[in-house]
């Protein structure tokens, strides 16, 4: 019980503090038929306690990047600092035990087929050195706080893919990481058990104060839980921010992803115009009001409001009847209720 | 010759195969260990790459698998006779034996190994493991199935061998078949002698299953 008791804190996500602070990163493979570059040029901070999210199409250079932050791959340039330790000038017994801190967990969940459930979390704790007489404590609480504790004497083949991830998340915390690192951990998994390990992971952030740098292909995976997120695409970070900034941010390619607008960009005799809200506003009845004071035929064209990892968020695509002119008063008034107005057509 | 008097050859004949292939099989699982594991580890991307090395023990175990065991036998016998101080008889046939045989399993080594997936050391490294650690208790313990079906092939690839090594000096089940059931057209010898290489090589095959069916948990 001790580490978990000790380790529940509230979570702040305090912006002056960076976990992870990479700058400059860049990797290329070379080999005979030519050389890829994987990283070119990515520049990332993680603050303490935040679910930091990186999406991007197969290729984009994802797994690269966060492989480098462990150093599984050298960078060629760029520096990687974790906690306090800057990891690209380490070799040896000292990079071995920067590692420590930093647990990992991957799409395929790579866990020892030869080795119960306990055996794969105490494998961890060997190699950390953890004493032998307290292995077995620590592997039971571990278990525990993953909701395996039954499963202890299984073998990973005669678990579902969701239990070998938890699993997998059990044996990356051994060592008690300020760090995780996830590799598309819930890519190999059905929607169900993809949503019970993202709210496993969220109530890892929230009660060890565990800060999260995950990489995906998924939307939803961010929607759920990062609160900060970057676009990547060949190789570079194409945006980012926090999803609550990016929401607000005109044009934005990863606000349009987690919203899906739909609906027609033109009409005529109309003025078309995309409404983002969040926070407490996601939730006001802005478009009704807008109706009753403005007296206008509004139309929603498309749109949704959700509940994201960190906030409630509502964004819609309005047919105004009249010129943009004509709807002057409604959009101010749009504005004044703390909504994002960006104008289609 | 009545079958009490090939019981009587056959005792001695049986034990000093299964001497020479104890003891080859012994030398040939810690030689054709050492070489798999280095050349998995001096591998690009390997754990320890070292590209010329890994060429020049993968260019040893070819040569070794390419060479006809009558062949070999024959052309190290004065490297035999440094070894054992002489050339013939069943101490002397373990030399080739092994040089034979280390090569095989080396190879059934490397690809027992190469079945591990890469991300499960990955995962490892990514904990801190170290070289030992992932050599030790990753790659040879999630292969240890693998290891021993290979193992297996290999004690029953070193018998067939050795009955070889036997009809040319070597002693043993071979050089009774050979003198008795073929030269004497002793046709219980030669009936007695296949039986027990085929008792023996089907208790052998089945411990090796056993055992790679216990160990294995995929
Ligand atoms: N070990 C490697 N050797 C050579 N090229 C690689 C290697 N790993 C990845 N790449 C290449 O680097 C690019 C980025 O790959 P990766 O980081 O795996 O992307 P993602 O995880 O976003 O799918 C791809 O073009 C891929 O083919
Ligand atoms: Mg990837």
């Amino acid at each position: 019980m001790g580490w978990i008791g000790f380790a529940i804190r509230i979570t702040k996500v305090d912006q002056g503090v960076y976990v992870i602070e990479i700058s400059g990163l860049r990797k290329t493979y070379r080999s005979r038929t030519g050389s890829v570059v994987a990283v070119d040029g990515v520049d990332l901070s993680v603050g303490e306690g935040e679910v930091y999210g990186v999406l991007g199409r197969s290729g984009a250079g994802k797994s690269t990047l966060l492989r480098c932050v462990n150093m599984l791959e050298r960078p060629d340039a760029g520096t990687v600092r974790v906690g306090d330790v800057e990891l690209t000038g380490l070799t040896g017994k000292r990079l071995r035990t920067a590692r420590h801190g930093i647990g990992m967990i991957h799409q395929h969940f790579a866990l020892l087929s030869s080795r119960t459930v306990a055996g794969n979390v105490a494998f961890a704790l060997e190699v950390t050195g953890t004493p032998r007489a307290e292995r077995k404590a620590r592997v039971a609480e571990l278990l525990e706080l993953v909701g395996l504790t039954e499963r202890a004497g299984a073998y990973p083949a005669q678990l579902s893919g969701g239990q070998k991830q938890r699993v997998g998340i059990a044996r990356a915390l051994a060592a008690r990481p300020q760090v995780l690192l996830s590799d598309e951990a819930t890519s190999a998994l059905d929607p169900e058990t993809t949503e019970s390990i993202l709210r496993l992971l969220l109530d890892l952030n929230r009660r060890l104060g565990l800060t999260i740098l995950l990489i995906t292909h998924e939307m939803t995976v961010v929607k759920r839980i990062c609160r900060s997120v970057a676009l990547m695409r060949d190789g570079r970070f194409a945006e980012s921010g926090t999803v609550a900034e990016l929401l607000r941010r005109p044009g934005s390619e990863l606000a349009s992803g987690l919203f899906p607008l739909g609906g027609p960009a033109g009409l005529d005799g109309a003025t078309v115009v995309d409404v983002t809200v969040s926070g407490a506003d996601a939730d006001a009845p802005i478009i009704a009001e807008l109706a009753r004071r403005f007296d206008t035929d509004v139309r929603i064209l498309g749109g949704a409001v959700e509940t994201l990892a960190t906030t409630r968020a509502g964004r819609w695509r309005l047919a105004l009847p009249g010129t943009p002119q004509d709807n002057t008063g409604a959009l101010e008034f749009l504005r004044s209720r703390g909504a994002e107005v960006e104008v289609a057509s | 010759m009545t079958w009490s008097e090939v019981f009587e050859l056959l005792g001695p004949a049986s034990r000093e195969t299964a001497w020479m292939v104890g003891v080859a099989s012994l030398f040939t699982a810690v030689g054709g260990l050492l070489i798999g594991v280095l050349f998995v580890l001096t591998e690009r991307g390997g754990l320890l790459p070292a590209p010329p090395l890994n060429a020049l023990l993968g260019l040893i175990v070819n040569l070794g698998r390419s060479i006809p065991f009558l062949i070999l036998m024959v052309s190290i016998t004065p490297f035999t006779r440094l070894v054992v101080g002489t050339s013939i008889g069943t101490d002397a046939a373990i030399v080739p034996l092994i040089v034979g045989a280390v090569p095989f399993f080396a190879r059934i080594v490397e690809t027992a190994l190469h079945e591990v997936p890469g991300d499960v050391v990955a995962a490892a490294t990514a904990m801190g493991a170290g070289r030992g650690t992932i050599v030790g208790k990753v790659l040879l313990r999630e292969a240890l199935p693998g290891l021993i079906s290979g193992f297996t092939i290999t004690i029953i690839a070193i018998t067939g061998y050795s009955a070889m090594a036997g009809s040319v000096g070597g002693g043993g089940l071979g050089a009774f078949a050979i003198d008795y059931g073929y030269n004497r057209f002793e046709g219980k010898a030669m009936t007695a002698t296949v039986l027990v290489l085929v008792v023996f090589v089907q208790l052998v095959q089945m411990v090796g299953d056993f055992l790679a069916r216990r160990l294995s948990h995929r």
